[in-house]
């Protein structure tokens, strides 16, 4: 080893770090071969993967059947190209505008579809605060559902189409929709009501969050559907989709105001002390200061909250609804497609993981943008 | 903080401007805050020191009503404090405070922070309140920092921000309740300076705190708490001089034996 140096004592040169060190080679050695038992799972992993992924893929798309007009249909025509039995997409595809817009009239199918269109841009100046004209965009996401409302049930010119006929992912994304976007107010104001000084007021939050909290969803969608009608005078019809709504709304904001109730307790004393001491009002303070940080903070459990709203949308079956589930079972009734469950259960899961994953994501984007602590 | 120039002769109207009279508080049974009197001129510059929980701290924070006393009075700027939310809201108007840690808004820029409260308080268009903001921040100096977030900034740095915050609400009386006990030794400095210079200019203020360096230099009465109850109050070289009480001159000797 030289001992002689080749700079100067206290203006040692940065030097570029190891070729181990960095790069996509000091990557797999940090991550996958660190030590002797993460190279023992990083062996049993691709073995696993090599076992479980080609199988899948054969069944997913390779041996995969996506035009026929029956189960035996498909078959042949796997048995006729030599291939294994795959997947028999040509049942979905055959379903598919069942599956999107359950019994909608097939001849006001154009209403959903300017619906969910609406529905996006109304989403996209709510979700992202760097668009064009964002201020009009908001006036217009506040309208947006009166128009949608309008735009799926009819009247007032279009043909009224009762909810019954509401089915598939449309009534999914009613549903869910509905729920977040009406759980997250009524959350925030059961929250703050729960923390009041006045005791009747809290008295009713705790009372309301505890009791939706002690009842299961399933339960309280039964007495939608049925102990209302004991409840409301004889004669009033409520129509049962509106009941759901309702229901699974009332349901997860109990949740979301106690996820939002941990954001406001991690919120310094300090913070309320500092917007007092220079005059701001009870609600000038909430919406100003304490909100904003202690809804950042729920972020995780409120986007959590959604998604379990979200994937709940599908016990509506069991009063009689059809969602995307429901329905795939439905179809499962017709004698020439009998017997293709896996791919009605992949097809819905694959519909539910794409949007749940893209929620998730989305809270990352948030949690992310909203960071300004170092 | 023996470096300070001596003390300039500041002007002390006869104007009295906080009217404290045999205020109590309790804590639930816990007699806190014991027949507190004092009177606050305008342009004085008060220092509140004693041991901890003396009540220094929950005696200027009833001045804003951000503590509630129980009995006795408190006047403010001519305006009585009671349960009345316009009274409260007319004193909080003029006073402004600092707190030890800081509390600014994590989630605000710097200059986010100072105009919130005159946009929404005083109505002030947000240009204009901007504007007055940067001329506190250039005051307190760190203009350059106005679009940084508060986490980014160091705790000297925080603390001034907080006083051009106040600042901007242009208040009368000021509090300080240590302002400089969340801080590192070479940030105190930055932060008395600004606070010197506040002084220098006629503020009224009360500051509990224990840096005797800035009593001396800068305040023309010292108050000293213990147990709830002010024991002793002089003009700061008779109090460090010549403390009258046995309770006071145990305090003093520890707060300077080192």
């Amino acid at each position: 080893m030289s001992t002689e140096l080749s700079h100067v004592v206290g203006e040692h040169p940065d030097l570029p770090p190891p070729v181990t060190e960095v790069g996509v080679i000091g990557w797999i050695r940090h991550n996958l071969f660190s030590s002797t038992s993460n190279i023992v799972i990083t062996v049993l992993t691709l073995y696993l993967l090599y076992v479980i992924v080609p199988p899948m893929l054969n069944w997913l798309f390779l041996d995969a059947v996506f035009s026929a007009d029956s189960r035996d249909d498909c078959r042949a025509i796997a048995e006729a190209a030599g291939d294994e039995l795959g997947a028999c997409w040509a049942f979905i595809g055959k379903r598919f505008e069942i599956f999107v817009y359950g019994f909608y009239p097939a001849e006001e199918r154009w209403r959903v579809n300017i619906s969910f269109v609406l529905m996006i841009a109304a989403l996209i100046p709510v979700l992202f605060d760097n668009v064009p004209n964002r201020k009009q965009g908001l006036w217009f996401s506040l309208a947006a559902p009166v128009i949608i409302c309008w735009l799926l049930i009819g009247g007032m010119g279009l043909t009224p189409v009762p909810t019954d006929k509401f089915g598939g992912f449309m009534l999914t994304l009613t549903i869910g929709v509905t729920g977040i976007v009406g759980s997250l107010p009524i959350g925030i104001a059961l929250a703050l009501g729960r923390q009041s000084h006045m005791p009747a007021l809290r008295m009713v939050c705790v009372a309301f969050i505890e009791f939706i909290r002690g009842v299961p969803l399933i339960t309280l969608l039964f007495v939608a559907s049925t102990m209302l009608n004991y409840f409301l005078p004889p004669g009033t019809t409520f129509d049962l989709l509106l009941r759901v709504l309702i229901m699974v709304t009332l349901f997860s904001s109990a949740y979301i105001a106690e996820v939002i109730r941990g954001g406001l307790q991690a919120i310094p004393k300090g913070q309320i002390e500092a917007a007092d001491s220079m005059g701001l009002k009870y609600w000038q303070s909430m919406r100003l200061i304490i909100l904003p940080q202690a809804l950042k903070i729920s972020i995780p459990g409120i986007v959590n909250t959604f998604i379990g709203l979200y994937k709940d949308t599908t016990l509506v079956i069991i009063i009689g609804l059809f969602d995307p589930l429901g329905m795939g079972r439905a179809s499962l009734a017709d004698t020439k497609w009998q017997g293709l469950s896996t791919e009605i259960y992949v097809f819905v899961a694959i519909f539910f993981f794409v949007s749940c994953f893209s929620m998730a994501r989305y809270s990352l984007y948030l949690e992310k943008k909203l960071h300004t602590g170092h | 903080m023996s470096s300070q120039p001596e003390a300039p002769v500041l002007e002390v109207s006869d104007e009295v401007v906080i009217k404290i009279k045999d205020m109590h508080k309790w804590y639930g049974a816990f007699h806190v805050l014991k027949n507190i009197n004092l009177e606050v001129n305008r342009g004085e510059r008060i220092v509140i020191c004693g041991p901890s929980g003396s009540g220094k701290s929950t005696m200027i924070r009833c001045i804003n009503r951000l503590e509630e006393h129980q009995q006795g009075d408190i006047i403010v700027e001519n305006v009585e404090l009671t349960n009345d939310l316009k009274n409260i809201d007319a004193i909080r108007r003029e006073v402004g405070m600092c707190f030890q840690h800081f509390n600014l808004f994590p989630h605000l820029t710097v200059m986010e922070n100072c105009a919130l409260a005159p946009i929404w308080v005083k109505q002030i268009p947000r240009k204009e309140a901007e504007a007055t903001a940067m001329k506190f921040l250039e005051r307190v100096k760190i203009p350059e920092q106005a679009d940084k977030f508060p986490g980014q900034l160091s705790g000297g740095q925080q603390q001034r921000v907080a006083i051009a915050r106040s600042l901007c609400m242009n208040p009368r009386i000021m509090l300080f309740d240590e302002p400089t006990s969340a801080l590192d030794p070479e940030m105190i400095k930055e932060v008395l300076d600004v606070m010197i210079e506040l002084a220098q200019e006629g503020m009224t203020m009360l500051c509990v705190t224990h840096e005797m360096g800035f009593a001396k230099t800068v305040a023309n009465r010292v108050i000293f708490m213990d147990g709830g109850e002010i024991i002793e109050e002089n003009e700061p070289h008779e109090f460090f001089d010549n403390p009258q009480h046995e309770r006071t001159q145990l305090f003093l000797s520890q707060i300077l034996a080192h």
